[in-house]
């Protein structure tokens, strides 16, 4: 193998993605898009970082002290639009209606379990328990993700004065989530997602790129030369794995651009950037993979979304809005943990020796190196078809 | 008819070169040799074992039996080497079509680890040759079918290298354009290049060839020079020796 080989391969590769509009477009273009789209979709502009969801709370038992309270206190939170409804019918066709994302029912005895608690703060068995029951907006992943949280919160902070996560409550939520996203806009939980779904891509241009080689000759052109099929996936590993790179950096500059703001010191985002540039060899190796199935590069394009897909799906910012049976199934695809690891460091504040990101770190980099040795391996049975 | 002819200067030796795909031969004990500073060619009606010959000369294949040495390397043995010293323009139009013409030959030279310092100059020397030095830095992808043709050709021949695999080489060419690289190939003769080409133009075999071989479901059925061959069958031309040999049944496949 030799080095000047490999960078004049790599530079060929360069060349193409820069002047194929389709390669330029998927590469470079649309991670940018897709960031810009989604920041303005989803909240990041204008600065605000609420999510100011149109919220209606119904008191089945009237308009009590601490039911206003428990509004007022919603309302103070800056993520809530709230408004009181009378009864539960208008409110659950105002829901219906997309009118409102969430509702509120307060029960008939939300007053006397407020007050249960307020008596015997430390004795549980004499409070009256209630069950505050949220009905969501299916349609809104935001209020779903965010709202039975807040509840939580202004519950316990809000009307009873005590932080919910040390103290039991004399409440039970009906929808409770575990998500805990504090007062922040959708984009903000996605961008993490988008520098994973950003990179995915790559396995169709490489499924492409060498599906076309191999079909118009070029690649056992190459192959006649003294270069060897090591020296074109060195070549291939080199010019992705900058392009890799340059797409975190453009993702990163468009969410941070949109508001997104890592809490990540230096170090946190080296290794974010690290993960994403060590994911494209994952889809190098995909992308081979494809390669060596497809029989053209049309056909390379179709299979490729095998291997997309499910990572997109399961692995990106999308799989925050699926069942926990859903999320669980990404833990079967690198894509989940480079989003784990992003999210961790850059809106979690993880420091980049935790568990976590560790773990993360190096579930990514084993299975990249795996995935791209079968890449090459599968694809040089293959490369002379 | 097998014949093997003993030359001084061996360029190219084939030794029994047989090659199977699955249950069908494409090449059957083919034994021949190309002498050094000969142009040869290689004739046969469609799916008669050329391109595989040619691809087995540069060790894309690995034949099922027999041996293939190229300047005296053993190809399957020593084929870094043997590629070394050979250039090799296939039948498809292999060229990168968002490169520009320079690039192409450019890249090739550098997968041959041509200096850097000689290199500009030897790329812009073998475009001037094909012709193409006036649009040498426009994209491929814009060149006329004759021209990725000949950028084809000058990405084999960047290396100046001893050994020259032309695989149909004139193939949708217009005839000024296809006249010269009939030119191209007799200079290179001239400077005591050996070139081994495949053609179905059987007045480009008999103007350019110093010998041919006419091979036919992967036997070689004719060898020598278009004269000899041309007396020994009483023919007007090679095509006449051609169709003498391999019918007019129209064939198909590569």
């Amino acid at each position: 193998m030799r080095i000047g080989r490999t960078l004049a391969l790599a530079k060929k590769e360069w060349k193409r993605i820069l002047r194929e509009p389709a390669f330029l477009f998927i590469i470079i273009l649309f991670p940018v898009m897709l960031t810009v789209a989604f920041g303005t979709s989803f909240g990041a502009v204008g600065g605000a970082q609420s999510a100011s969801l149109s919220t209606a709370v119904v008191s089945l038992g009237g308009n009590s002290t601490y039911s206003q309270e428990f509004a007022r206190d919603l309302q103070t939170t800056g993520a809530l639009d709230v408004r009181q409804l009378l009864d539960n019918q208008s409110a659950q066709s105002a829901l219906s209606q997309g009118q409102v994302q969430a509702v509120i029912l307060l029960p008939s005895n939300f007053d006397s379990a407020v007050k249960s608690f307020e008596s015997y703060p430390d004795d549980p068995s004499r409070w009256t328990n209630s069950t505050v029951s949220v009905y969501l907006d299916k349609g809104s992943i935001l209020s779903a993700q965010v709202i039975p949280t807040i509840v939580v919160q202004v519950l316990g902070q809000g009307v009873l004065g005590v932080k919910p996560s040390t103290q039991a409550l004399p409440f039970t939520l009906s929808t409770p989530s575990t998500v805990k996203v504090q007062g922040t806009s959708v984009f903000q939980s996605f961008a993490p997602g988008l520098f994973a779904f950003a990179s995915i891509y790559m396995i169709m241009m490489v499924a492409q790129a060498y599906s076309s080689e191999r079909e118009n000759g070029l690649l056992k052109r190459t192959l006649v030369t003294p270069t060897t099929s090591g020296d074109i996936v060195m070549g291939s590993v080199v010019s992705y794995l900058v392009i890799g790179l340059v797409q975190a950096i453009l993702v990163f500059l468009c969410v941070y651009a949109l508001g997104y703001h890592p809490v990540a010191g230096p170090a946190g985002l080296l290794v974010g950037f690290f993960v994403v540039t060590v994911f494209a060899l994952c889809n190098i190796g995909f992308g081979l993979i494809t390669a060596a199935i497809a029989r053209s590069a049309g056909a390379a394009t179709g299979i490729s979304f095998v291997f997309l897909m499910p990572q997109l799906f399961l692995g990106t910012f999308v799989g925050i809005a699926l069942s926990s049976t859903a999320q669980a199934a990404g833990r079967f695809l690198p894509a989940y943990y480079v989003t784990d690891a992003l999210t961790s460091l850059f809106t979690r504040g993880a420091a980049v020796t935790s568990p976590t990101v560790m773990t993360d770190l190096f579930v990514v980099s084993t299975c990249s190196v795996v995935i791209l040795i079968a890449g090459v391996q599968v694809f040089k049975g293959f490369a002379n078809r | 008819m097998q014949k093997q002819e003993t030359l001084t200067a061996v360029a190219i030796s084939i030794e029994g070169l047989t090659k199977d795909y699955g249950g069908m031969r494409a090449v059957d004990n083919l034994t021949l040799s190309v002498a050094e500073a000969e142009v040869f060619g290689l004739l046969g009606p469609n799916g008669s074992g050329k391109t595989t010959t040619i691809n087995c000369l540069t060790g894309i294949l690995r034949p099922t039996a027999g041996m293939v040495r190229v300047g005296g390397f053993d190809v399957q043995k020593e084929t870094g080497k043997a590629r070394e010293i050979m250039g090799v323009s296939p039948q498809e139009t292999a060229v990168y079509p968002y490169l520009t013409g320079r690039e192409n030959v450019q890249l090739f030279g550098e997968l041959y680890s041509v200096k850097r310092e000689s290199l500009g100059e030897r790329v812009d020397q073998v475009m001037e040759k094909v012709g193409l030095i006036e649009v040498a830095g426009r994209k491929v992808s814009k060149y006329s079918g004759g021209m990725r043709r000949r950028v084809s050709i000058a990405m084999a021949l960047v290396t100046d290298p001893r050994i020259i695999l032309l695989d149909e080489p004139t193939v949708g060419m217009d005839p000024q354009a296809r006249r010269e690289v009939w030119d191209f190939v007799m200079e290179l003769r001239d400077r005591g290049k050996t070139v081994v080409l495949t053609t179905h133009y059987m007045e480009e075999a008999e103007d350019l060839c110093d010998r041919v071989g006419i091979i036919d479901h992967g036997r070689l059925i004719a060898l020598g020079s278009p004269a000899d061959l041309k007396a020994e069958y009483g023919a007007r031309d090679l095509e006449d020796v051609f169709i003498q040999l391999t019918g007019r049944r129209i064939r198909e496949g590569a």
